[in-house]
């Protein structure tokens, strides 16, 4: 069966185009024209980008608006490669010791309500992500800490003044969530007007949106990239469940589906449909963790929570459960791919890395026995989501059986299962994630601090925040690579206060008349749609 | 003359008293109800495989070898193995264990809280019955389904909960077939009789009425536990019900057998099988206990 998977695998590597990360996609003339049919696994919680988190408003949204820069679509798999949106020209460097950013503005840039779009609404839309009125939601705000104000000296310029220098900021700018909003309709409607209503100046004009059904987009003829978008317009199709998206790509009812499948639907797709469909695969700046409640007696032990990270053999689950999971690569606190990210030799000093998987369960049970804990029983509360949730979970409650640990995993829907992590916090251990967009590392490593408001351990570890806090200011690559591995070492080895099992990989196989769309490192980047074209 | 005749209506009497044996009973009733017969031994040959199952199979239901994943059905795992390489087999037995226990605790408890509460209900009648039977009304007024969904959404997913949400929606429907054979016992003399000699009420409805509806309680129990383990198999494949790794089959139908139905459909055939079968043999005797009980049944 497997040698089987491998050669579908190979044969849509070989025959169909498969293309990795930042593969090269044949230089075709666009055609203009089309709708493009997608499915999302998700329903949309609401259309306000600043306050959303989920692709499930990304998907659908994204494509009425735009940002101030952005991942170049050309090349999104490199986390260094931004361009301008609404500004104009190159993205700008720093000046004034790198604390002050100057950007330029797109003349004749209009909202599709006929707005001109000028500096102020660059400025209320940062302020609002910034500097939220209390009360206003703003999921984004910490990315933007070294920022003290946002100045419009003119029209068609913005500001950005700094603290102190930092690497984060152009990453954090080019989050494809901070949609630019008009300053008029803030001020006219208020903060809870884009929950439900669209007014941006992205390629595609809101047509209608039917609640559990699909959202609906037409070309936007006053969009500042001259030529596009090549689509006549989209329709996003909600499907939560994983066999009717298959199913829609399979049946031509849908061209595309952009979260990821896991290899076996890859390859049963492939097998049904050739040539027809194209695979695009890519590591993902996704990390699922398991994160132990450090509020329960047990997982106040750093010696038990060491254990748990000991038990789990994440050289074989990369093996072996990619094959099933949308999960694949071993890392860090970082995203592997990311220069700073540790290299395999640094990776397998830390606890829980080595190769020797007999020896770390050895001294996992060691650590137990220790610690008192040998006949552990572990309250394991995991999301019900099949990928990778609850395929992951069940091969964790493997793991750590095998160190003597009794796990009962308890499953629940989204809802119950993130209450029961904010707020009830009545678990031992639970799945949780670190999904970012733009690849940025510094901001995206704030996940296993203890003050960080999406860490969920319970915890306070001032000597990391002190690491962390060097971090954030160390300009010096070579020192700061030495202070993130430092960081990385109390996250993950001494304390174990987060457990990472495995890096997400991200597939996606669709119909291959879709051209122009090149696969990014993470679900929520380059979903503008406007780089895409109709081969039919 | 007077001698023989009272000899001869001993001798009747003695007839009548005479009880045949287990194996003339079966014997009897295989003849008769054959079909229901094959559905007993399908209940007894999964009991028997709920209950030597750590003896009939080398593996470990819960156990991972990916080194074996997705196997399909050879001399080694005679019905394949799964996505994480657990013997299919081995967690079909064992899953036996768990549609066994929540079939017959749900089962039980609903049928016998459902039949003291119909026998009180009828034996009391007025306002309490009015009452209680209103209540029921208001149970039964829901599928059986989205009750229980509905208990498990409050309750959470676990073997407990789901046993307790399956439990709920069976008290109304043996109570109200119950109270329906008992309004008719209240009515007979004995139970003038047993009031007018002063027993209690929980006596009279636990001693002298509940054991006379004793016939439409087992036929509703033997149906219960096959409804049971359709439910739970049903909360399971929609991951309400009891969670992985532990052996179910509703579960096994979920995740994995949808994702590789097309590629390694034994992952979903074999559970399949199994809560098939399992629903058909308790509803086949169950159906063979009704014809055997029901004296208006027993002559045809």
């Amino acid at each position: 069966m497997l040698k089987q998977t491998g050669r579908l695998a190979l044969a849509a590597a070989v025959g169909f185009g498969l293309m990795t990360g930042a593969g090269a996609a044949k230089a075709e003339t666009p055609k203009s024209g089309g709708i493009l049919n997608f499915v999302v696994g998700s329903n949309i919680p609401s259309f306000d980008g600043h306050q959303e988190t989920t692709f499930g408003m990304i998907h659908p949204i994204r494509p009425f608006y735009s940002l101030l820069i952005r991942v170049n679509p050309q090349n999104p798999s490199d986390p260094t490669d931004f361009e301008c949106d609404l500004c104009e020209g190159a993205v700008p460097t720093p000046t004034n010791d790198g604390k002050t950013y100057t950007f330029k503005l797109r003349k004749g840039v209009k909202f599709h309500d006929g707005t001109p779009l000028t500096s102020a609404d660059i400025k209320a839309t940062m302020d609002k992500i910034i500097f939220p009125p209390e009360g206003v939601p703003s999921a984004r705000k910490a990315f933007f800490r070294a920022v003290t104000s946002v100045d419009t000296p003119d029209d068609h310029t913005v500001v950005f003044n700094l603290k102190f220098p930092t690497a984060s900021f152009i990453p954090a700018l080019a989050t494809p969530f901070n949609f630019v909003y008009a300053k008029k309709d803030l001020d006219e409607h208020g903060y809870e007007w884009h929950k439900s209503n669209v007014n941006g100046t992205g390629p595609f004009t809101f047509v209608q949106s039917q609640p559990g059904a699909f959202v609906e987009g037409k070309k936007y003829a006053g969009y500042h990239f001259e030529g596009r978008p090549y689509l006549d317009g989209f329709k996003a199709i909600a499907a939560p469940k994983m066999a009717v998206r298959l199913q829609a790509i399979r049946g031509d009812r849908a061209a595309i589906e952009f979260r990821g499948f896991p290899p076996k639907a890859r390859d049963d797709l492939v097998k049904a449909l050739g040539d027809k469909i194209t695979v695009q695969e890519s590591d993902w700046n996704c990390v699922l963790l398991a994160t132990p409640n450090q509020q329960r007696e047990s997982m106040a032990d750093k010696r038990v929570r060491q254990a748990l990270t000991l038990g789990v053999d994440r050289w074989g689950g990369s093996k072996y459960l990619s094959q099933i999971a949308i999960v694949k690569t071993v890392g860090g606190v970082m995203f592997p791919s990311h220069p700073l990210a540790a290299t395999k030799e640094e990776l397998v000093k830390l606890k829980g890395y080595g190769e020797d998987i007999e020896a770390a369960r050895a001294e996992a049970k060691k650590l137990l026995a220790d610690a008192g804990q040998s006949d552990l029983k572990v309250d394991f509360s995991n999301r019900g989501v099949d990928q990778p949730y609850k395929v992951v979970g069940t091969w964790l409650v493997d793991q750590w059986r095998k160190i003597g640990v009794d796990t009962a995993q308890r499953v629940q829907p989204s809802g119950p299962f993130y209450d029961t992590l904010r707020k009830k916090k009545d678990f031992d251990v639970s799945a949780d994630f670190n999904c970012q967009s733009v690849i940025n590392p510094i901001a995206d490593m704030t996940k296993f601090l203890g003050s960080a408001g999406n860490n969920y351990a319970n915890f306070e570890d001032p000597k990391l925040e002190a690491i962390y806090a060097k971090i954030e200011q160390e300009g010096d690559a070579a020192k700061l690579r030495e202070l993130v591995r430092e960081y990385e070492t109390r996250a993950l080895s001494e304390e174990a206060s987060g457990i990472i099992t495995l890096w997400w990989y991200k597939i996606n196989p669709y119909r291959s008349y879709v051209k122009g769309w090149k696969i990014a490192p993470s679900h929520y980047l380059a979903q503008h749609l406007d780089q895409i074209w109709l081969d039919k | 003359m007077t001698t023989t005749s009272e000899s001869s209506l001993e001798s009747q009497i003695e007839d009548l008293d005479a009880k045949p044996s287990i194996g003339e009973a079966i014997v009897k009733m295989a003849r008769k109800q054959p079909v229901g017969v094959a559905g007993l031994a399908v209940v007894i040959l999964m009991i028997i495989a709920a209950i030597f199952a750590p003896w009939l199979t080398p593996y470990h239901p819960e156990y991972n070898d990916f080194a074996s994943m997705l196997t399909a059905p050879n001399l080694e795992y005679l019905m394949g193995t799964d996505q994480f390489g657990r013997d299919i087999f081995t967690r079909i037995l064992y899953g036996a264990r768990t549609a066994l226990l929540v079939g017959f605790v749900a089962a039980s408890v609903g049928a016998v809280v459902g039949m003291v509460l119909g026998v009180a209900s009828a034996y009391f009648g007025g306002l309490f019955d009015l009452i209680l039977q209103r209540v029921m009304d208001v149970f039964m007024a829901f599928p059986l389904i989205i009750l229980a969904m509905a208990v498990v959404a409050t309750l959470g997913p676990g073997t407990q909960n789901v046993i307790i949400a399956i439990t709920i929606p069976f008290i109304p429907q043996c109570a109200r077939v119950v109270r329906s054979n008992a309004l008719a016992i209240r009515e007979i003399p004995y139970v003038d009789a047993a009031r007018a000699l002063g027993f209690g009420h929980t006596r009279i409805i636990l001693r002298h009425m509940a054991p006379n509806v004793v016939a439409p309680f087992l036929i509703l129990f033997t149906a219960f536990v096959g409804q049971a383990i359709l439910l739970e198999a049903s909360l399971s494949y929609l991951g309400m019900g009891v969670q992985e790794p532990t052996p179910a089959w509703g579960l096994m139908l979920q995740g994995g057998a949808e994702e590789y139905a097309e590629s390694a459909p034994w992952v979903a055939i074999w559970p399949g099988v199994a809560i098939s079968l399992a629903v058909f043999g308790f509803n086949l005797f169950g159906d063979a206990l009704r014809d055997t009980l029901d004296p208006r049944l027993r002559s045809r």
